[in-house]
């Protein structure tokens, strides 16, 4: 599904801060799996996932998405990608404070122009599938860590993406709403979507959820294997 | 019919981040109001005051001839009205008989004037609604003088003349008539000492106003010591006036319009920090910079339209209901006679667009320049907040 060829990324390249986050990744992601990058701070998880979900282009290297080249692609079609491909999960959630939950989740699905009415009810309903349909009209200042975490998944759910990415998804939570937030990601790879993780807590990589774990250790990946 | 429904869903994500920072877009809204409601009155009153000047002088003499001695108004005899007539293209010449009155008692300047329909009415007035409120400072009510009360006018020999008020001249016209005083010509004579062949001026009806100008040089050709003035050029002269005094207040607001662009220059170009996250958060999660641009104009779209039209609506009460309370002494009159009136509205199309494309098109241009900016910056900055 995804293949990376000789990645690598160079940030303030030809200064004197020049930083390698990436070097040689070569890596294939098949489709329908749960994939976790383990490592520790600083091995260049999040550049990866950035690279992986059309969010950062690689200062070198090659990427297809099913069969297709995207490396190239100017940034309107990149952007393109990331919307109807990828759901986002961000380490802090990254809501829209002052808004409502509903109007949080369905922000996404905005540039795509479909019917108001029809993209609310399809909100809704994903906002009771997560059992919080009622904090929907709620501020998101005013969450819980699960709930905002809820709110943040139905986010990444609503433009009904193949593959769902989460950066850290647990650092911010408690083992109960980590354990919780698995049991989410384990009904959406049943249902068929492929889910990319990037996490070093034990509750994720060693989670029955995840079919293969990358490990990563200063920028290069160390192990692509198998299963836990 | 997408492109419609994106526009409104963008729209409606602007709207409800505009109820985010409520205190500072109302603040920024009462400000900009506030420039386009000084504005807007100014060209609105000033506007309708040279439509209401030109309106009243419509009926006034196409040229008026004068006497000039040694460069001051003199008056005029009698028998030049004759050598005028002959002029080839001259219809009718009427003189006229006016004068400027101080009165010690109000301490006001009155305009009189001789107006043929008291001719046999000796002792009567007719007069202007200034005169009515200003003559009449110890009546009972507060009220202006009326029907049958006495003016008492000083002679040119010290002996009091009064003359008996017979009507007020229509509020409509009180613009230019607000001091006028009409009067019989003995009155008239007997109060300036005038002898019977002078006049003050004379009032040339032509065939056409095209020979006007040719008409004027056979009359200084003919009576070196006169001055004709053509009714265009007094209507130049209000014009004049009006704008003069419409710059005046526009060099006050000045500093007020400069206060806002510094207001808004700073609103506009300063992004703050939970902004620029927001539009990362927007990048990351599938906007395109074309889409972020959208939102922002519609938020300096929905401000400034919203100021602009408030600040518009609040002008038009202003001048033409209220009056123009806040800068109607500087506009109006320069006597000690006010006109009290009510303007007749006349909001010119040209103006309006204008001020649009002078307040509402840079803000909103100042509102997406650095979002423009910031929208461009690489999504994955947002991964790592």
């Amino acid at each position: 599904m995804i293949h990376l060829q000789d990645i690598r990324k160079v940030f303030n390249a030809g200064k004197p801060n020049e930083f390698v986050a990436i070097e040689g990744v070569n890596l294939a992601i098949d489709s329908h799996g749960a994939i976790a990058l383990k490592g520790p701070s600083g091995s260049g998880k999040t550049t990866l996932l950035s690279i992986l979900g059309c969010m950062a282009r690689p200062t070198s290297g090659r990427i297809t998405l099913q069969e297709r080249e995207i490396t190239s692609l100017p940034e309107r079609f990149l952007t393109e990608i990331r919307r109807e491909t990828f759901g986002f999960i961000f380490q802090q959630f990254n809501l829209i404070k002052g808004i409502t939950v509903l109007e949080n989740v369905m922000l996404p699905a905005y540039p795509n122009a479909e019917n108001h009415a029809s993209l609310k009810k399809r909100a809704m309903d994903l906002l009771d599938l997560l059992n919080i349909g009622g904090k929907a009209l709620a501020k998101v200042e005013w969450l819980s860590g699960g709930e905002a975490q809820r709110t943040a998944i139905a986010r990444a759910l609503i433009n009904n993406p193949t593959i769902i990415i989460a950066d850290e998804p647990t650092a911010h939570l408690d083992t109960h709403l980590s354990a919780e937030f698995m049991e989410i990601m384990r009904q959406l790879k049943q249902e068929g979507k492929t889910i990319l993780l990037a996490s070093h807590d034990p509750i994720v990589y060693e989670s029955k959820v995840i079919d293969r774990i990358v490990e990563m250790r200063d920028g290069k990946v160390v192990s692509a294997g198998g299963g836990p | 019919m997408k492109a419609l429904e994106k526009q409104r869903n963008i729209l409606d994500f602007t709207l409800s981040s505009l109820g985010r920072r409520k205190g500072k877009n109302i603040a920024l809204v009462m400000v900009y109001t506030f420039v386009i409601f000084l504005l807007a009155s100014v060209l609105f009153f000033t506007h309708s005051l040279k439509k209401e000047a030109a309106l009243i002088l419509q009926d006034a003499p196409a040229m008026t001839v004068q006497r000039l001695v040694a460069g001051r108004q003199d008056m005029i005899p009698m028998h030049y009205i004759d050598s005028i007539r002959q002029i080839k293209g001259v219809q009718s010449v009427v003189p006229r008989l006016w004068g400027y009155y101080y009165d010690a008692l109000s301490g006001a300047n009155y305009t009189l004037m001789v107006n043929a329909d008291l001719n046999d009415r000796a002792g009567e007035i007719i007069i202007g609604n200034g005169v009515s409120w200003r003559s009449a400072p110890g009546k009972r009510n507060n009220q202006g003088l009326q029907k049958n009360d006495i003016i008492p006018f000083k002679t040119y020999d010290g002996t009091v003349l009064g003359l008996k008020v017979k009507g007020l001249l229509p509020f409509a016209s009180e613009l230019v008539t607000a001091d006028l005083i009409l009067v019989s010509e003995t009155d008239f004579r007997k109060i300036f000492a005038i002898a019977n062949d002078q006049a003050t001026d004379l009032v040339l009806q032509v065939r056409n106003a095209k020979e006007l100008p040719t008409i004027a040089a056979k009359i200084t050709q003919i009576h070196p010591d006169t001055r004709p003035i053509l009714r265009q050029e007094i209507l130049r002269t209000y014009d004049a006036v009006f704008d003069w005094r419409g710059g005046v207040i526009l060099m006050v607001l000045a500093g007020v319009f400069f206060a806002f662009i510094i207001l808004a220059w700073d609103k506009a170009t300063g992004l703050s920090a939970e902004e620029k996250r927001e539009i990362g958060i927007l990048k990351a999660i599938g906007w395109e910079t074309s889409d972020i641009l959208l939102m922002k104009f519609w938020e300096g779209a929905a401000v400034s339209l919203m100021a602009f039209f408030m600040g518009i609506f609040l002008a038009y009460l202003h001048v033409f209901l209220a009056s123009s309370i806040l800068f109607a002494p500087v506009l109006k009159g320069w006597s000690v006679l006010y006109p009290h009136f009510r303007l007749t509205p006349y909001i010119n199309a040209y103006q309006i667009a204008t001020l649009f494309f002078l307040t509402v098109i840079p803000y909103t241009v100042a509102t997406i320049v650095p979002s423009w900016r910031s929208a461009t910056i690489d999504p994955d900055s947002v991964m790592r907040m």
